[in-house]
């Protein structure tokens, strides 16, 4: 268990802040939670719809199972339960972008129950909330209203696209685990990375494929009792909902600290403005009038299938981060980075495990390597250089064999043209010159060549030896050692420091 | 005239190039043309789309191909959707709404060479038991135009009775097909529930609604169950289990058929006349080899108190989406709620608002427990009941309703129009298969002719081939249908 760290002090008390995250993911799927429509982002407006998605009368729901073993997936993969029995719900209320006035949703029986979710914070340190549940609705319409500013107050009228409405959504509510902004965030990245890995979701926060609810409130450290939430919404990146936190916090402080009381409420983050602002408050809550819905009869899942799902889970990414940050003693920002990158974790683990150096396998994953795929567009995994040419690269390179200028022309050679980087040194005659004898020679041909700068670094310009270098490697054609080449130069110019004095 | 003719015969003929599906479909239109002024079974008459299939069902027949319901005249209760079609359910709330898409069962008729020749009339969206809740029009009873059809599917039933049409759908909930075919003199069948897709009927009671045959005989009902019974993935709830043909090889006589009289059906509760006609069905069963056994159904006696807080609570949820956002009637107010409510009030007659707010109330936060769980619950038991039951019987044999089609508001207090529902709504919850098929005829004083009585008989889950077994023996040892003439029948075929 963290230990607990005051969020800010109020009136010479401590006081903590209690969050839990209400997330809605929208699955990729190739078609709706309850009909054979498209769910694809960005298609023409009521483009992809049918009589059911329309909620036309007559039409009946129908779900897919796809969708299903997909949310049990992601429940699987944070350790949650499959209860053997699970159903359908109707949550009605009225509202123009919902085709039927009634979402079907999971009220008391979700499809998962349980589980925990770890996460790594930037500064080593390893945190946890636990998920209460993961449930299964449908999306609404997209209501766009003829406003100056968009918002329905005002608007003559507005226009609905129910190309959304039925996209499967699946609901994560966490435990009140959550202490700070930092954790909120590192616990939606450790559910985005997740979903991602498991194909659930490509989580789009600005495509609103990724929605979350955080409900935080105050508390003096040590207190039982939970104070007074509010529900902040609208974040549109995981960026904005560690900035409404830090306000929402600080809002709420400032309340406490005056001696008023905090509301329980809705509201909205203000992306421009950097704060939140009220939506409205509990006393308009509704009653939902949740019944089964009779339409859709109840789920059982057998053990073997869920084996079978288990089965298929693959490598997930909260297990590699601690085997990358534990074991291999990458940093957390490193390890985030391999991890989060599709294809990068493979290949580093391949190419870390034939080399047996993790810390150099990440420098040139994260440098050259990221580079190169950023310039060209290619992943480093469908490029010419394989984990094992990395590999054979690093022990060259340690071993002394070839430079570090030399590893970086090998590295964009094999990039377009594959090959074996050990093969290329020797057929090629790249291997690095540490012969004192042949540098010498060249040592000699440079200061003959260049009397103006030899002057000067005797008249005490030291930092010409850069240049003298420079000259050398240039003359290997980039296979002198670089350290015998200085240190041949220095000797050949009568001293040890070069000050000049 | 073919046109008299049972379905059987139609397609038989027609497959047979006697008689085309274009001229039966034509002729059938002029009769609805002659009749339908006095009887007011059709909402709309859908004649081009009648035509056009059965051009097609003739064109294929002329290739070699056969079809079981070859250009058999076809009326659909309408609340189902037929693409093309205007579709109603009986209410304003619909407004011009033209449906985009077709059933699934209706689909299965048309592919099976059915002409669909107009859409019936009905209490709105199923709600009542004597189609007197349309919004949209009066239905009379052909056999004597001052009384009721029944309902809910009375239009359909009257347009079966009154020869507009040679079968018909229905839907039926709490007894919507069952009722009104007792009440008209002609076969009302509701299947298993899961049995018939649901897909395109627009809902009253989703756990609830079937769709069903209407037809003159047995057989005819068998032929239309045969060919849209069984799984559709269009709609999760039918039932994953093959469906045995019934339509062939029905047996005549019923020896070693064991059937249940309910002791808490005694029929002295009955009107004497009314009584006598179900004591002499009771008798035929067993003259025609059946062993009559007493059975109990003990919770029986709750099932329209039961019925009245399930089916109300998932209606106030269906008719949710009638809201004038999207299709139908709107009646524009200056903000969204407003418009909903404005739209609603006008749209919706006095008894869908009642089982709105019924079922509303029903689901709230509060009193979901005390009166939504705990109609669940006696639903269970009396399907428990029904199966104790079974354990001793192959059937069960009681009234389709207590008393003859009666007058035009003669009932208009809802909880006696509710309780029209008393014999029909258990095997409803159950989810049973159950039909109506005519067994006797009452003379009323005051009233225009004979007026028939149904015979209700029902068996356990997916026994449909032995339920159309034992009602069709009883028909054919019986043949009440052929006892007496519909008045309405009489003059029309005389002027």
């Amino acid at each position: 268990m963290e230990e607990a760290k005051a969020a800010v002090v109020i009136n010479g008390t401590p006081y903590e802040a209690v969050m839990g995250i209400e997330c809605h993911v929208e699955l990729k799927t190739e078609t709706k939670m309850f009909c054979g429509c498209l769910n694809i982002f960005g298609a023409e407006p009521n483009t992809n719809v049918c009589p059911v998605c329309l909620g036309l009368p007559g039409a009946l729901p129908v779900p897919n199972q796809l969708a299903l073993e997909l949310m049990l997936k992601a429940g699987l993969a944070f350790g949650a339960d499959i209860p053997a029995f699970s159903k359908f719900d109707r949550k009605n209320y009225f509202y123009p972008d919902m085709p039927k006035n009634y979402q079907i949703s999971q009220f008391d029986m979700p499809l998962t129950q349980g589980g925990t979710v770890t996460f790594w914070l930037d500064d080593g340190t390893q945190g946890s909330c636990r998920l209460t549940r993961i449930h299964m609705e449908e999306d609404t319409g997209k209501s766009t209203h003829a406003s100056h500013d968009g918002r329905i107050a005002g608007s003559t009228y507005s226009l609905v696209d129910f190309n959304r409405a039925g996209v499967p959504l699946m609901e994560c509510v966490s435990e009140p685990d959550i202490r700070d902004a930092a954790s909120a965030v590192a616990y939606l990245e450790a559910l985005k990375r997740t979903f991602v890995a498991l194909g659930v979701s490509d989580v789009k926060m600005e495509e609103g494929s990724l929605r979350c609810d955080v409900n935080l409130s105050l508390r003096p450290l040590g207190a039982t009792e939970y104070g007074t939430k509010a529900e902040i919404k609208n974040m549109n990146s995981f960026n904005s909902v560690g900035r409404a936190i830090e306000s929402e916090i600080a809002r709420q402080a400032a309340i406490l600290e005056s001696g008023g009381r905090i509301v329980q409420e809705t509201r909205g983050w203000d992306e421009a403005a950097g704060v939140t602002h009220s939506m409205r408050n509990k006393e308009q809550a509704h009653d939902y009038r949740y019944f089964p819905d009779p339409d859709l009869t109840p789920m059982e899942f057998a053990r073997h299938d869920i084996e079978r799902l288990r089965s298929e889970l693959g490598p997930l990414p909260q297990a590699r981060l601690d085997r990358l940050i534990l074991e291999d003693k990458l940093s957390v920002v490193q390890a985030h980075q391999i991890v989060d990158k599709p294809g990068l974790a493979g290949f580093y683990e391949a190419a870390a495990e034939a080399s047996a150096r993790p810390q150099a396998t990440v420098n040139f994953l994260l440098g050259d390597l990221s580079r190169l795929a950023n310039e060209t567009g290619v992943a480093v995994s469908a490029s010419g250089v394989t984990p094992q040419a990395l590999a054979e690269l690093i022990e060259l390179t340690e071993a002394g064999a070839i430079n570090s200028k030399t590893a970086k022309d090998l590295i964009a050679r094999l990039w377009s043209a594959g090959g074996s980087p050990k093969t290329i040194v020797e057929a090629e005659g790249l291997g690095q010159v540490s012969d004192s004898g042949a540098i010498d020679a060249l040592v000699a041909e440079i200061l003959a060549a260049n009397e103006k700068t030899v002057t000067d670094y005797r008249a005490g310009k030291g930092k010409v030896m850069g240049f003298l270098v420079g000259q050398v490697m240039k003359q290997s054609r980039g296979k002198a050692n670089p350290q015998l080449a200085e240190e041949r130069l220095r000797a050949a110019l009568g001293d040890g420091g070069g000050s000049g004095t | 005239m073919i046109l008299e003719g049972t379905a059987r015969e139609i397609a038989h003929a027609v497959n047979a190039r006697e008689v085309s599906a274009v001229e039966l479909a034509d002729a059938m239109a002029e009769r609805i043309a002659e009749r339908d002024g006095a009887v007011g079974a059709y909402l709309a008459r859908t004649s081009e789309l009648a035509r056009a299939q059965a051009l097609r069902v003739d064109a294929a027949i002329r290739d070699g191909k056969t079809f079981p319901l070859a250009g058999v005249p076809l009326a659909l209760k309408d609340n189902m959707c037929l693409e093309g079609s205007p579709t109603t359910c009986g209410s304003k709330i619909l407004g011009n709404w033209v449906a985009p898409y077709t059933a699934t069962a209706v689909q299965r008729l048309l592919d099976a060479g059915a002409t669909p020749l107009g859409k019936t009339n009905l209490d709105e969206f199923a709600m009542g038991s004597s189609c007197e809740n349309s919004a949209l029009g009066r239905t009379r009873n052909p056999w004597d135009l001052g009384r009721v059809p029944g309902g809910s599917s009375g239009g359909s039933v009257a347009a079966v009775a009154a020869g507009e049409a040679t079968v018909a759908l229905g839907s039926d909930t709490g007894g919507s097909i069952r009722e009104p075919a007792a009440f008209c003199g002609v076969v009302g069948f509701k299947p298993t529930y899961g049995r018939v897709s649901r897909y395109g009927l627009i809902a009253f009671a989703s756990s609830l609604d079937q769709i069903g045959p209407i037809s003159k005989t047995v057989e005819d009902a068998a032929l239309v169950y045969d060919v849209m019974a069984g799984r559709d993935t269009m709609d999760a709830t039918t039932a994953e289990r093959d469906v045995e043909q019934t339509s062939l090889g029905l047996r005549e006589d019923l020896r070693g058929v064991r059937i249940g009289i309910v002791a808490e059906f005694g029929l002295d509760k009955l009107e004497p006349a009314v009584r006598a006609v179900y004591e002499r069905a009771y008798a035929d069963l067993e003259r025609l080899g059946a062993q009559l056994v007493e059975v109990s159904l003990p919770t029986a006696d709750y099932g329209v108190a039961t019925y009245y807080l399930v089916a109300p609570a998932e209606c106030s949820s269906n008719l949710a989406r009638f809201d004038g956002m999207r299709y139908g009637l709107r009646v524009e107010r200056p903000d969204v709620v407003a418009t909903y409510e404005a739209t609603r009030a006008a749209g919706f007659g006095d008894e869908v608002k009642r089982r709105i707010l019924i079922g509303t109330y029903a689901l709230s936060s509060g009193y979901y427990d005390a009166y939504y769980v705990r109609a669940q619950k006696a639903r269970t038991l009396i399907a428990a009941d029904f199966a104790k039951a079974f354990a001793s019987c192959d059937a069960i044999a009681c009234p389709a309703a207590a008393s003859p089609a009666f007058e035009f508001n003669a009932k208009s207090d809802p909880v006696s129009m509710y309780l029209m529902d008393y014999y029909t709504v258990p095997m409803s919850l159950a989810g049973l298969p159950s039909l109506s098929v005519p067994c006797g005829y009452v003379k009323p004083a005051g009233a225009a002719g004979p007026l028939p009585l149904g015979l209700e008989l029902s068996t356990p889950l997916f026994a449909e081939r032995s339920l159309l077994n034992i009602a069709h023996a009883y028909e054919r040892a019986t043949r009440h249908l052929e006892a007496e003439r519909i008045p309405l029948l009489s003059s029309a075929v005389s002027a």
